[in-house]
């Protein structure tokens, strides 16, 4: 509702479409944040999906009792950890390292760098990705548990390896279960705010490489709201950019919701 | 044939190792984060830093402790969870008892109201904080602890009551059945048979609810705003352990960057018990329930 006064002033596409954020000015472009946001997540998605996925089937169809027993509780326990903590671990251990290995990086891949800080699209997502992973693994886990056994004993009773049977038999039973996860973690990464603020630089700019600062959407409303009252459509602009946030992340989970709801309704 | 029956088998000894690996990065990872909190909290964490509020300067580097923070949270958090299950508990015992047939099937408007919930959940809590401060502004209040406690009970409800909603639903009908069968009326059945039965999963809802309110800053960063005193009435401003660790990091001071360690580590050891004591709560009560 607040945010009416800046979508009625200026076209829709204006405001998605814009690159240039200066409120003084009276310009607010949300390009560069939506792209920071989608980087970040992107990068951080790439980062955490293989290992999520592997680590997922390595607890439910290999692993033995004990090192289930052991780790399950560990992940639900990880989960819960506030993303501040992560923040201030991101600070401290990856902003250093990603500082200290992007110039040897950035050389092998050919990009230019002017970036000397450490404080990067990259370190954001690494920490994104270590924040998401136990949902992501948490939530494959129980699909693939859900898989019925029949279908696995069936596979390996015409002579599959244990990985063959994953493979045709587990895996396409669970997909849509497994692409559920995926977008759920995807829209925690999207969405989170303090663990992203603290790392990635906050640069509103388009960022051209992964070792370039980027500004992502929650960061924009967070770092701004104290501020917001003294500059005309200012607060319009930022509840348009919660909005956007709203929106994005409402149809993200209709569909992982809806995907996971079937899921469970044909297990019983 | 001799060599396919070799190549699968390489396959699958690469994919176990692969598999193992992954598992020993993402444990490795997050070993490795608990030990950085350990290692980077420990030093500046004293007896002054959990039982004083910050004194003249505190954040010059200066004397004080975090008591504001702990205690602003613990309100925070508390208030929230209280607030949340109020509401969540009638909508979960209601999701399964009016709005349901009785037979396990889910009505239509269950099933809408579960996806409204599962899609609350997945919100941004910066967005439940833009949202509660707007809401603020438009009612004329300033950042107090009120506004901190409802805008966290939006957030946590979701959770709570989809928490609360799974383990009635992992109930077992008869008792249902039987209840009802002695001319109890669904209030009844509702408030003493299921009720009782629920109680681990109760309180492992409500804890679950707690730890995720408690380390929340994006939607408190508005809403209750920040300050060095103990609230001491809803309409003061409360200080919250997240924000006190993200603005202690911000200061050029190496000391008060130290205690920000030293506050995330509160917060974490804050977490891992709640976490912890749920596990417990649920083993102590789940004795008197019906398997």
């Amino acid at each position: 509702m607040r945010s009416r006064p800046i979508l009625i002033s200026k076209s829709i596409w204006d405001l998605i479409g814009g690159r240039i954020w200066q409120p003084l000015q009276g310009e607010f472009g949300f390009y560069p944040f939506i792209i920071g946001t989608i980087w970040v997540t992107v990068i951080a998605m790439l980062i955490a999906i293989p290992p999520c996925l592997l680590n997922a089937l390595y607890l439910a169809e290999y692993a033995r009792p004990v090192t289930r027993a052991l780790l399950k509780p560990l992940l639900d326990l990880l989960a819960g950890i506030p993303s501040v903590v992560y923040g201030v671990w991101g600070m401290i251990v990856i902003v250093p390292w990603v500082q200290h290995v992007s110039p040897s990086l950035s050389k092998l891949l050919r990009i230019k760098v002017s970036n000397p800080t450490g404080y990067s699209v990259l370190a954001g997502g690494i920490v994104l990705a270590v924040m998401v992973a136990p949902i992501i693994i948490s939530v494959v886990y129980e699909v693939v548990e859900s898989v019925p056994d029949g279908l696995r004993q069936a596979s390996l009773a015409v002579g599959a390896t244990h990985w063959q049977t994953i493979k045709y038999a587990v895996i396409p039973e669970a997909i849509p279960g497994i692409i559920a996860a995926v977008v759920l973690g995807f829209s925690r990464a999207f969405g989170e705010t303090m663990a992203v603020l603290m790392v990635v630089g906050n640069v509103p700019q388009v960022p051209t490489s992964i070792f370039e600062p980027a500004y992502p959407l929650t960061a924009l409303i967070a770092n701004n709201y104290g501020e917001m009252m003294s500059i005309p459509l200012y607060d319009a602009a930022l509840m348009g950019a919660a909005l956007l946030l709203l929106v994005i992340m409402v149809i993200f989970n209709l569909i992982s919701a809806m995907i996971l709801n079937r899921i469970i309704r044909h297990k019983y | 044939m001799h060599k396919r029956f070799r190549w699968r088998h390489i396959e699958e000894l690469v994919i176990k190792i692969m598999m193992i690996l992954s598992t020993i990065l993402i444990a490795g990872s997050l070993a490795a984060i608990l030990l950085t909190v350990i290692m980077k909290g420990l030093p500046g964490l004293n007896l002054a830093m959990i039982t004083q509020i910050p004194k003249g300067g505190y954040y010059l580097g200066k004397e004080g402790g975090i008591l504001n923070a702990i205690i602003g949270s613990i309100y925070l958090a508390g208030g929230g969870t209280l607030l949340a299950l109020l509401i969540g508990l009638p909508i979960a015992l209601g999701l399964n008892s009016y709005a349901s047939d009785f037979q396990g099937h889910d009505t239509r408007w269950s099933i809408l109201v579960r996806l409204a919930l599962d899609v609350m959940w997945g919100i941004p809590s910066i967005v439940y904080g833009a949202f509660g401060f707007t809401l603020m502004l438009f009612i004329g209040m300033r950042a107090s602890l009120l506004a901190g406690i409802i805008v966290l009970a939006a957030l946590e409800l979701p959770i709570l009551t989809r928490a609360m909603d799974e383990f009635i639903r992992m109930m077992p009908l008869e008792l249902e059945d039987a209840a009802l069968s002695l001319g109890a009326t669904r209030l009844e059945v509702a408030s003493t048979v299921i009720f009782r039965q629920l109680l681990p999963g109760l309180a492992t809802a409500v804890l679950l609810a707690f730890g995720r309110g408690i380390g929340d800053a994006a939607s408190v960063l508005f809403t209750a705003g920040y300050t060095d005193r103990i609230p001491t009435s809803l309409l003061d401003p409360a200080a919250s352990l997240p924000l006190a660790v993200f603005f202690q990091l911000g200061t050029p001071y190496p000391e008060v960057q130290a205690r920000a360690y030293s506050a995330a580590l509160v917060l974490t050891a804050i977490v891992f018990f709640t976490s912890l004591s749920s596990r417990w709560l649920s083993r102590r009560l789940g004795r008197f329930a019906v398997k």
